[in-house]
């Protein structure tokens, strides 16, 4: 509905995979997998509800691979500290939004991410949230400090960061493999 | 951990995109703004439509203002300084803005420089008619460009102007021959290394978002099937009969910019826009989009 939709398109292109733009309930029964992308999670929850969306979004996550990014990421799991955005309840953790600060503490790093990615990732990090409260459901791939920023538990993978804003494909590549063509 | 990236600044322009970013004036406004669904808010003291009626010297808004719409609203929260009033920048990188606007709204400081933007780790944005202005502004350090079409109108026609010149000097730019780019960078008085960077790729080097001028959801799609990135509305919320309604009619536009049915039914029963003006009605010495160059 919003946020880095084309950036997301443009890397899952880049790995020969077509995707298209969700904007009614119609366009869900033609996807595979689902991303749900960064942007603003209060504008994303308003569009969803006011369009309808909402609801056949949250019963075709439950039959479909989903990837969602910052503010997807926000909206993926349990609860929030805070009224204006809701959530899918589809991963066990609850999101801290802008966890890091504002914009001036937005920051780029490197991570390692074993038994995933064979070379360093490049991860961007815009006003991110944080992932609290985790189950042993929820599997972290991998951490920045002491923080998880990369999340799987079943067929939902999330990320606290922004691989579509970078030329590496390696963890859209992840999802592909690992999630969506090895559901569990 | 590094900070300060271009990466990091175009960035946040990218999670904006498909939005809508809204002029407030006061948290009330902001909240209304935030309720309709709008990505981020631009926080100043007055609109421009009343900027242009009041006349006087525009400035940069006051702290306590921008902090108490940074406490009601969650979005990104957005400021004005003066075209090469760098002192006023920083006081806004101090106050934590999440993007600083270098804009003809308010009155000039210098008119013959800008702000060298690469020092400041607050993004900015800035307006442009067309493409060298953008190219310019890149150069210095903007990590997003949006037309200026002449602000405080509810006049789509000159941010169309701008959106158009900007895409037609793209496609030919990428139409020249390698040996040919010098001389357009001359005769265009852009950057070199942005010129054929443009040519090479076929787009700008940071997302092109519009403003200027944009007052009904029509005016959202047209912008954006023009092929900006996301849009700026000023005036053209808070000066119609309905902010509220016409907020989020906007930002649904934004989303079905490409669906006339759609944007057919989300405009039925606005209530009036602004009330606008014709460029014919402003002065030439009047007109803010021929501050900055």
């Amino acid at each position: 509905m919003q946020g880095s939709f084309a950036k997301h398109a443009h890397s899952m292109g880049s790995l020969g995979i077509k995707s298209r733009v969700v904007r009614t309930p119609e366009d869900l029964k033609l996807i595979d997998a689902l991303i749900l992308p960064g942007g603003e999670s209060t504008t994303m929850t308003l569009l969803l509800e006011n369009e309808g969306l909402w609801d056949p979004l949250n019963e075709a996550m439950d039959n479909m691979p989903v990837f969602g990014t910052c503010a997807g990421a926000i909206l993926l799991g349990q609860q929030i500290d805070d009224k204006r955005v809701r959530c899918f309840c589809k991963i066990d953790y609850s999101a801290e939004r802008n966890a890091y600060g504002r914009q001036i503490e937005s920051f780029t790093t490197t991570l390692v991410i074993p038994k995933i990615i064979d070379h360093d990732f490049h991860a961007i990090f815009i006003r991110a949230p944080k992932f609290k409260n985790l189950t042993r459901d929820v599997k972290s791939l991998a951490v920045y400090g002491s923080e998880p920023v990369l999340l799987r538990q079943g067929n939902v993978l999330v990320a606290s960061f922004h691989p579509e804003l970078t030329d590496d494909p390696a963890i859209h590549k992840y999802f592909v493999d690992e999630v969506v063509l090895k559901p569990r | 951990m590094t900070k300060n990236l271009f990466e990091v600044k175009t960035g946040l322009a990218e999670m904006l995109k498909g939005g809508v970013i809204m002029d407030v004036t006061t948290p009330q406004e902001a909240i209304i703004a935030e309720k309709a669904g709008a990505v981020s808010v631009m926080a100043l003291e007055r609109i421009p439509a009343d900027i242009r009626k009041d006349g006087g010297i525009a400035r940069a808004s006051d702290p306590k203002m921008i902090k108490e719409i940074q406490k009601a609203v969650s979005i990104p929260v957005m400021a004005k300084c003066r075209i090469g009033h760098f002192a006023e920048a920083q006081i806004l990188e101090a106050l934590e803005v999440d993007y600083i606007d270098e804009s003809e709204v308010l009155t000039p400081a210098d008119e013959a420089n800008h702000i060298w933007k690469h020092d400041f780790k607050t993004p900015f944005v800035c307006g442009a008619t067309n493409l060298a202005e953008a190219l310019r502004r890149i150069g210095e350090g903007a990590a997003l460009i949006r037309t200026k079409g002449e602000p405080g109108t509810g006049n789509i026609v000159e941010a169309v102007r701008h959106m158009r010149t900007i895409n037609m000097e793209i496609s030919r730019l990428a139409t020249l021959r390698g040996d040919e780019l010098m001389a357009a960078a001359k005769e265009m008085g852009a950057p070199f290394h942005l010129v054929t960077q443009v040519a090479e790729t076929g787009k700008l080097p940071v997302p092109n978002f519009s403003a200027g001028g944009i007052a009904t959801p029509a005016d959202a799609s047209l912008m954006l099937q023009l092929g900006a990135e996301t849009i700026f509305v000023g005036s053209g919320i808070f000066k119609s009969e309905n902010p509220s309604a016409m907020a989020k009619a906007i930002v649904q536009a934004a989303t079905f910019f490409n669906q006339p049915d759609k944007l057919a039914e989300i405009s039925y029963g606005l209530g009036s826009a602004m009330r606008g003006l014709d460029m014919s009605e402003i002065a030439p010495e009047e007109r803010m989009q021929d501050r900055g160059w």
